[in-house]
């Protein structure tokens, strides 16, 4: 089930993004490695949700490149392709820090909206859709399981039908999770996940993540402030602070990091040299 | 060349009157995000105010044409506020937290009142008024075309401009100018702050019928015949402007009216008069798949 | 012994604040004052001389404001007084049944709508007004799709309207098609332009596509008034070839209508002709849509409503759903357009005006949110109403505008405020309009 780790899956180089005078991310060089979890972290407005934009095309990098690279050995330059087809054909998906549902809509549909490109297809684009063609109904039937299969995985499979906007905060972090991996990505980036969890609500964030590390394809990048989240459950953790990378490697090391320790509390540049 | 300047003089008093229709539309969408699809009536409402307070006038004997005119602006702009602020009361403030299509329908409900109910109050023929303010000035004369400049355009530039300073102070300078611009930069953080943002909403949507009046005037004395059906054109085009000049932003919507009012002066005279609208109509379309944010607009940062 | 969910206001005394109302209906007083001084105290007249003179007419001025604060009075008396919370209060319980009898509503419809020709078979008065009805019902639903279910503000919609009408017009005329034949090529050709006209601007926000369609809809329509050698300009396109029976005219012909049944020739049979035609084109729209809000293009629309942001970031092309959407709508108005041309016979640029566009989309908006039981109700309501408000000869078209602001202030979402899901597990739950979320930036 596993394609092998050790391989590196998405490849950013020399990454800038400018807005105005304002430089956002400067010169960033990173790599995320197959099947692993990849933490982005750093003190706030270090550039992180900026970083994400640029890989899921919301925003046009300034410079650089970002290039993933698919288990079958299919290649993406995601810096040139428009957001939708970043996420259609490189198969990206990602959450939001502000999570975008579909308030309006229930659970179920909701994952079935992220199913939208396969069930299109096997609608015909609609045309033999409309006329209730078998291949189409099967093809909803075993979109329906997979959202099952989901909504089991993330504890609300009694909550198929309520709309999502009725949903608790928790259970809706879990249902976009769910909604992305229903998508079945390559790569999956988390906009801080366990944004406002309680700390049994991040334990079973961290059970969540480690299931879909070992049993799916997708490998995890990840924005996060939750250090016990960071920690527990990261292969490989990069720090960013004012744009720009400050140290990288596995959890133990940044932890016990000088200059990361000293980006967050705000230590004099003299000290953290000594 | 002289047939040009002609029409260049034409266009920019044209434009004027459009750019101050226009500022009315580009304040409320600052403010409130909303296209306020009755503003073009306010104005056809504040052109029918002046004429009939011209005649009034008249009638009781001031003859004096500078005191009339002071008088009937003075008017205009007061009455044609009030019914700003009472549209804005009636049709707008209940349905501020809804979405966003109510207040469209809500604001085209509005606009057929008005237009009908100066339908009903004054009859649907067109309303004719004798020149009030003759004579002008010939600038040039040349190959037997003369380039004019008549009074009436005087005064609407004039005015124009008078009223584009003291707003533009008012705007930048006072402390309802600088509610107005917390209220637009963020409207939930300015009454957090302590803005009272009903009353600064209730005043955008008042200086704007003001100024909207001012149009009105201009316009009665320029065309010297209104309908109860020129709000409708007018509105779109001076919204036109307001895109085109940048939405949001004052000087733009003068600029976007001035451009607006030399484009369709320009076209009327070397082109085709009958397609005069499909012009304004067609740059309103351009400008917004184009330029979206206008000449002199900011640009959006969609935050994800 | 204290019940915790009593509403407050229970405990309010009768007394009546009159203080309170009497200010309230005198500012009220004073601001008609000011609004109508100077519109209704005067009155403008081409007088004796050929110019305009001004005339007085304090009476109507006096009887409207005092109309104005005798009204606020009374509605501040009774906001302020413990019959409103009562009446409020009693709305509230009688909701939920009503909303358990709104299943049959949509089926009575029906059966109202089939049996109408049987039952009103001598009333052509109301026979015509059914037509008009229907055809508001599917130009609504036809605009349903792109507004109720995709979110993109249309205000333009009478474009598709016009071009199925004149395109049915002049195909019908130049080169003698049948309806049938020139119905769906009307269609195409309305869909066609709606891709032309969305493509260049579907990705602008909200208000702005609004505007825009609207400048598009009078482009065309000045368009077809100057476009004298193509359209016939402002005298319109007349001799439209009416409607026949597959075939056999409505007339007293041998081989008309009448005479193949073995009925006496009644000209009534050709107006139920086309009232059963608007009705199958109707129901014919409703039963697309129906069907496309299961599939995944429907679930797609009401997902772009919601947060297109989110669509595109699951993979979904949001210029395609939007096109589309355009386009699907366009086609039925065009439909729509094909039988207002057959039905009328002439045709001319003063049916395809703004209010028209405005008309619909208020019917879409007044039904709420994508509900098509919800648009039919609103254009029966708007458009029968606007035929019970013929009674106020020239008062109609204010009355109407009155009416539109006044129920958008009370029901901002429409008539029926809910929204069903397209797939459901175990249990299909009615969603309250207040949690969906339009038009997410």
């Amino acid at each position: 089930m596993n394609a092998p780790a050790g391989e590196i899956i998405l490849d950013t180089q020399h990454l800038s993004m400018r807005f105005g005078g304002l430089v956002a991310v400067d010169d960033l060089t990173f790599a995320a490695k197959r099947g692993e979890i990849t933490a982005i972290i750093g003190p706030n407005g270090a550039g992180k949700t900026t970083v994400f934009n640029c890989i899921t095309g919301f925003y046009q990098p300034s410079e650089g490149m970002i290039r993933i690279m698919h288990a079958d050995g299919k290649e993406f330059l995601l810096e040139r392709l428009p957001d939708f087809r970043i996420a259609a054909r490189a198969r990206v998906a990602r959450t939001f820090q502000n999570i975008r549902l579909f308030a309006g809509m229930t659970a179920l549909e909701n994952l079935l909206v992220a199913q939208h490109n396969r069930l299109m297809i096997a609608s015909g684009f609609t045309l033999l859709g409309i006329f209730g063609w078998p291949g189409y109904v099967r093809a909803e039937h075993a979109a329906v399981e997979k959202a099952r299969f989901w909504l089991d995985r993330v504890g609300l499979a009694g909550r198929a039908d309520d709309p999502a906007g009725a949903l608790p905060y928790g259970a809706q972090r879990r249902l976009e999770i769910a909604r992305a991996m229903c998508s079945e990505p390559a790569l999956l980036c988390l906009d801080e996940p366990a944004a406002g969890l309680n700390p049994r609500e991040a334990s079973e964030l961290n059970k969540l993540l480690g299931a879909i590390r070992a049993e799916s394809e997708a490998s995890i990048l990840l924005i996060e402030h939750h250090m016990g989240v960071v920690m527990e459950i990261s292969d490989h953790v990069v720090v960013l602070d004012y744009g720009q990378k400050i140290a990288e490697g596995p959890p133990r090391e940044i932890r016990d990091d000088p200059k990361v320790i000293a980006a967050y509390l705000g230590v004099e540049e003299e000290e953290v040299a000594r | 060349m002289e047939y040009f300047l002609q029409q260049l003089i034409n266009g920019i008093v044209l434009g004027s009157i459009y750019g101050l229709v226009a500022i009315g539309y580009t304040m409320v969408y600052g403010i409130i995000g909303m296209i306020n699809f009755a503003h073009g009536d306010v104005f056809m409402v504040g052109a029918f105010l002046a004429l009939i307070a011209f005649l009034a006038l008249l009638a009781i004997g001031v003859t004096a044409i500078p005191l009339a005119l002071f008088l009937v602006l003075i008017v205009a702009m007061l009455l044609a506020a009030l019914y700003g602020w009472a549209v804005e009361r009636l049709a707008y403030r209940p349905l501020r937290g809804s979405h966003r299509l109510a207040p469209l329908i809500s604001a085209i409900g509005m606009s057929i009142v008005l237009q009908n109910y100066v339908q009903l109050a004054q009859g649907a023929r067109v309303k004719p008024l004798p020149p009030l303010i003759p004579g002008g000035y010939t600038l040039w004369e040349h190959n037997g075309f003369a380039v004019q400049l008549s009074n009436v355009q005087i005064i609407i530039v004039v005015t124009t401009l008078a009223l584009m300073i003291v707003f533009s102070w008012l705007v930048s300078a006072t402390k309802l100018g600088r509610n107005m611009r917390a209220c637009e930069q963020d409207l939930k953080m300015a009454s957090l702050v302590g803005v009272d943002i009903d009353r600064t909403i209730s005043l955008t949507f008042v200086i704007g019928a003001a100024l909207a009046a001012v149009a009105g005037v201009m316009y009665l004395l320029y065309y010297g015949v209104i309908d109860f059906f020129i709000g409708f054109i007018a509105g779109v085009k001076a919204f036109t402007a307001a895109v085109l000049g940048g939405i949001g932003s004052l000087p733009g919507a003068m600029l976007g009216g001035l451009l607006i009012g030399l484009i369709e002066t320009f076209w009327s005279a070397y082109f085709s008069a009958e397609y005069k609208d499909v012009a304004a109509f067609s740059i309103l379309v351009l400008v917004l798949i184009f330029m979206p944010t206008g000449i002199l607009g900011r640009p959006e940062v969609e935050k994800v | 012994m204290a019940v915790p969910n009593e509403p407050a206001t229970r405990a309010r005394p009768a007394k009546l604040d009159l203080a309170g109302a009497l200010k309230d209906a005198a500012l009220a007083a004073f601001v008609a004052f000011g609004l109508f001084s100077l519109m209704l105290g005067l009155r403008t007249d081409t007088g004796a001389s050929g110019r305009l003179q001004v005339s007085p007419r304090p009476g109507l001025l006096a009887t409207v404001v005092a109309a104005v604060f005798a009204g606020r009075l009374m509605v501040a008396l009774i906001a302020r007084s413990r019959i409103a919370a009562d009446f409020t209060r009693s709305v509230q319980t009688i909701t939920p049944q009503f909303e358990k009898l709104g299943r049959f509503v949509a089926p009575a419809l029906l059966a109202l709508a089939l049996l109408a020709p049987v039952l009103f078979y001598s009333n052509r008065y109301i026979l015509d007004l059914g037509i008009l009805v229907l055809t508001y019902i599917m130009l609504g639903w036809g605009l349903n799709i792109v507004v109720g279910l995709a979110g993109l503000l249309d205000l333009g919609y009478v474009a598709f309207y016009a071009v199925g009408a004149y395109a049915y017009a002049l195909l019908a005329q130049n080169f003698g098609l049948s309806f049938w034949i020139c119905l769906p090529l009307a269609g195409i050709l309305a869909a066609f332009w709606g891709v032309m006209l969305g493509f260049p601007v579907l990705r602008l926000r909200g208000d702005y596509l609004a505007i825009v369609t609207l400048a598009f809809g009078e482009i065309i329509r000045i368009v077809i008034i100057n476009w004298q050698s193509f359209t016939n300009g402002p005298n319109g396109i007349s001799g439209i070839p009416r409607p026949s029976f597959f075939g056999a005219p409505f007339n007293d012909s041998e081989a008309g209508f009448a005479a193949l049944f073995g009925l006496e020739f009644n000209p009534v049979h050709r107006i139920i002709f086309l009232f059963y035609l608007i009705l199958a084109l109707a129901l014919l729209t409703n039963f697309v849509t129906l069907r496309l809000r299961r599939l995944p293009i429907g679930r797609a629309w009401e997902a772009l409503r919601e947060d297109e942001i989110a669509c595109r970031s699951l993979g979904i092309n949001t210029t395609n759903t939007k096109l589309t959407a355009f386009a699907m709508g366009a086609m039925f108005g065009g439909f729509a357009g094909s039988f207002f041309a057959t039905r009328q016979g002439f045709i001319s640029p003063e049916s395809f005006v703004f209010m028209e566009s405005a008309l619909v989309l208020a019917i879409v908006v007044l039904g709420g949110m994508g509900s098509q039981l919800g648009v039919a109700v609103a254009a029966l309501v708007m458009i029968g109403g606007f035929e019970f408000f013929r009674q106020f000869e020239q008062f109609r078209m204010l009355v109407f505008g009155i009416a539109m602001v006044s129920i958008m202030v009370w029901r901002p979402r429409g008539l029926i405020a809910t929204r069903t899901p397209s797939v459901f597990l175990q249990k299909k739950k009615i969603i309250p309009a207040d949690i969906i979320e339009e038009a997410r930036q």
